[in-house]
């Protein structure tokens, strides 16, 4: 099963989606994004994964992602596949998945190995004018995650802030799963109909998750836990040291509520609301 | 002066890279500092692309661990897909990139995607191109920062994620690529300047030496006939690299 997820790159990434496949113990799992910073780190290490499509792994603001590392140089917990894109190339698939089109004509990569290392790329002359390009395939996800501030029962989903290639994973998968720091059934949703990410008849499930993107910030919610990705890169240095890790963060806690209280007061230190009500957690 | 780190020496420098009137794809790191650094001093009028999809006309006011901070987010001039800058920058509206790389040969070509020859099992798994491809293949210009270090300057890259001049000569043209290659690569040790697809010594840190440079570059240096000292930062551009990443947080990194 191939998923799109963390799509908007280093903020709104569905961190709490991510932990539940680590729990269910999902397994063969094909990850597609641009940059998820760690989340995309954190399933290749749980074993999740089988192949990942994208245009960075690893830990944006401390480094190198180790269990990434781990898999690729040693087969650490399981070999995976890479597929290298840049971000544009990724954006690119996703935009032809999104609208119907086998491919995208595009002149980024040229020169690069990344265009001779993907197989799926292939490289020819314009039949307009004979220059190079290179021809970017579809890509169309089974599923697209994606978190956002607030959405509707039905999935009309408001995300503020950078959309990266939210619009294009969201409108060229299969199925879209929506994680909502906030639902409401307002008429203001309605009231404003070019605001949500997809029509609300892409999106199979609404799931009602606070503080769903925790250590990556949400514009308007709350801020970026820095120090959990240095924390991340320390202790996941080693295997044991991740294993260790998923054990206190993810599989030791039931959900994602729990997850939050295990954060405590540095959870409320990263509260961003302009509001000064308490947060309803 | 002496207590200048070497992260904002090359912040200083990066950032007299950066012209007034710019449209600049902002990198990650000491980019990030470079863009407010020219925006407060000699470049007010740059513009500021973030490849998430975020176009600045001020700096964010406070550091930037990603760009997709907060602090980046609030105040933009616009928010919203990527491929509306990524646009920008095929269509040839951008005049600069940043970039930085693992390793860098001396045509300029970078690897930011895997030690060892082969990419399923390398023998260093790197992150990736991440926008780095794309600004080294569309940006009219690219400006490179970077570590000196033996292993990272080398005659040849295990890969080449962000095309710089390939073998040199037209290389470029016969590759496809649309426009633009490396203007300049900073490193922790000097300045060099591209002349013909090949990157030659222009300046070495105070800190620094041609001798300590050749020593510590994996290629036959070559060097500019009027070589200097690269120029050190300014007191009031200083103030500001200090003022917004107090804690040395990306300028002293591993120091």
């Amino acid at each position: 099963m191939s998923i799109a997820i963390g799509c908007a790159l280093e903020p709104a990434i569905p961190f709490a989606f991510a932990h539940e496949v680590i729990r269910q113990r999902k397994r063969d799992l094909a990850l597609v994004g641009p940059i998820s910073d760690i989340l995309f780190d954190q399933l290749i290490g749980a074993g999740c994964v089988a192949r990942v499509e994208a245009a960075w792994v690893g830990n944006v603001s401390a480094g190198l992602g180790h269990c990434y590392r781990r898999a690729l140089e040693q087969g650490i917990p399981r070999r995976i596949e890479v597929r290298d894109h840049s971000n544009f190339s990724i954006a690119q698939a996703l935009l032809a998945g999104a609208i119907g089109a086998q491919y995208i004509a595009t002149k980024t990569l040229l020169g690069s190995d990344i265009a001779r290392a993907n197989p799926t790329f292939k490289e020819q002359a314009s039949p307009f004018d004979g220059s190079k390009e290179l021809l970017v395939p579809a890509i169309t996800p089974d599923l697209a995650v994606v978190a956002c501030q607030v959405s509707d029962p039905d999935g009309s989903a408001q995300l503020n802030g950078p959309w990266g290639v939210t619009y294009e994973a969201a409108l060229a998968a299969k199925a879209v799963i929506v994680l909502a720091e906030n639902v409401t059934a307002q008429p203001v949703i309605r009231h404003t109909p070019n605001r949500p990410i997809v029509p609300a008849t892409k999106v199979t499930a609404v799931v009602h998750e606070p503080g769903a993107c925790h250590p990556s910030p949400l514009a308007g919610m709350y801020q970026r836990d820095h120090a959990f990705f240095q924390e991340y890169h320390a202790e996941s240095r080693t295997h044991d040291g991740f294993e260790s890790w998923i054990a206190g963060w993810v599989t030791g806690v039931p959900d994602r509520a729990a997850y939050l209280r295990k954060l405590g007061a540095r959870w409320q230190r990263l509260d961003a609301r302009e509001s000064f009500e308490p947060m309803d957690r | 002066m002496s207590d200048v780190s070497a992260g904002e020496l090359m912040v200083a420098q990066a950032a007299r890279e950066i012209r007034d009137g710019e449209t600049v794809f902002v990198g990650m790191r000491l980019p990030l500092i470079a863009f407010v650094v020219a925006k407060r001093t000699h470049a007010p009028n740059a513009i500021g692309l973030f490849e998430l999809g975020i176009v600045r006309d001020e700096p964010a006011p406070e550091l930037l661990y990603t760009m997709g901070d907060n602090p980046n987010v609030d105040g933009a001039l616009w928010c919203g897909s990527m491929l509306a800058v990524m646009g920008m920058l095929q269509r040839g509206e951008v005049h600069a990139g940043f970039i930085g790389g693992a390793e860098i040969d001396r045509h300029g070509n970078l690897n930011t995607t895997a030690i060892g020859t082969d990419r399923q099992h390398p023998t260093v798994a790197l992150p990736g191109s991440g926008g780095g491809a794309d600004i080294a293949c569309l940006a009219q210009r690219l400006i490179v920062i970077m570590p000196h270090d033996k292993r990272r300057l080398r005659e040849k890259v295990d890969f080449i994620t962000s095309p710089g001049f390939g073998t040199g000569g037209d290389w470029r043209r016969r590759a496809g690529i649309a426009r633009g290659g490396p203007a300049v690569l900073i490193t922790t040790l000097g300045v060099f300047r591209f002349v013909n697809g090949e990157a030659v010594l222009a300046s070495h840190h105070p800190t620094s030496s041609v001798d300590e440079i050749r020593a510590k570059t994996g290629w036959a240096l070559r060097v500019a006939d009027d070589v200097r000292t690269t120029e050190m930062p300014a007191p009031d551009v200083l103030r500001l690299i200090r003022g917004y990443d107090p804690q040395g947080f990306w300028t002293r990194r591993g120091e």
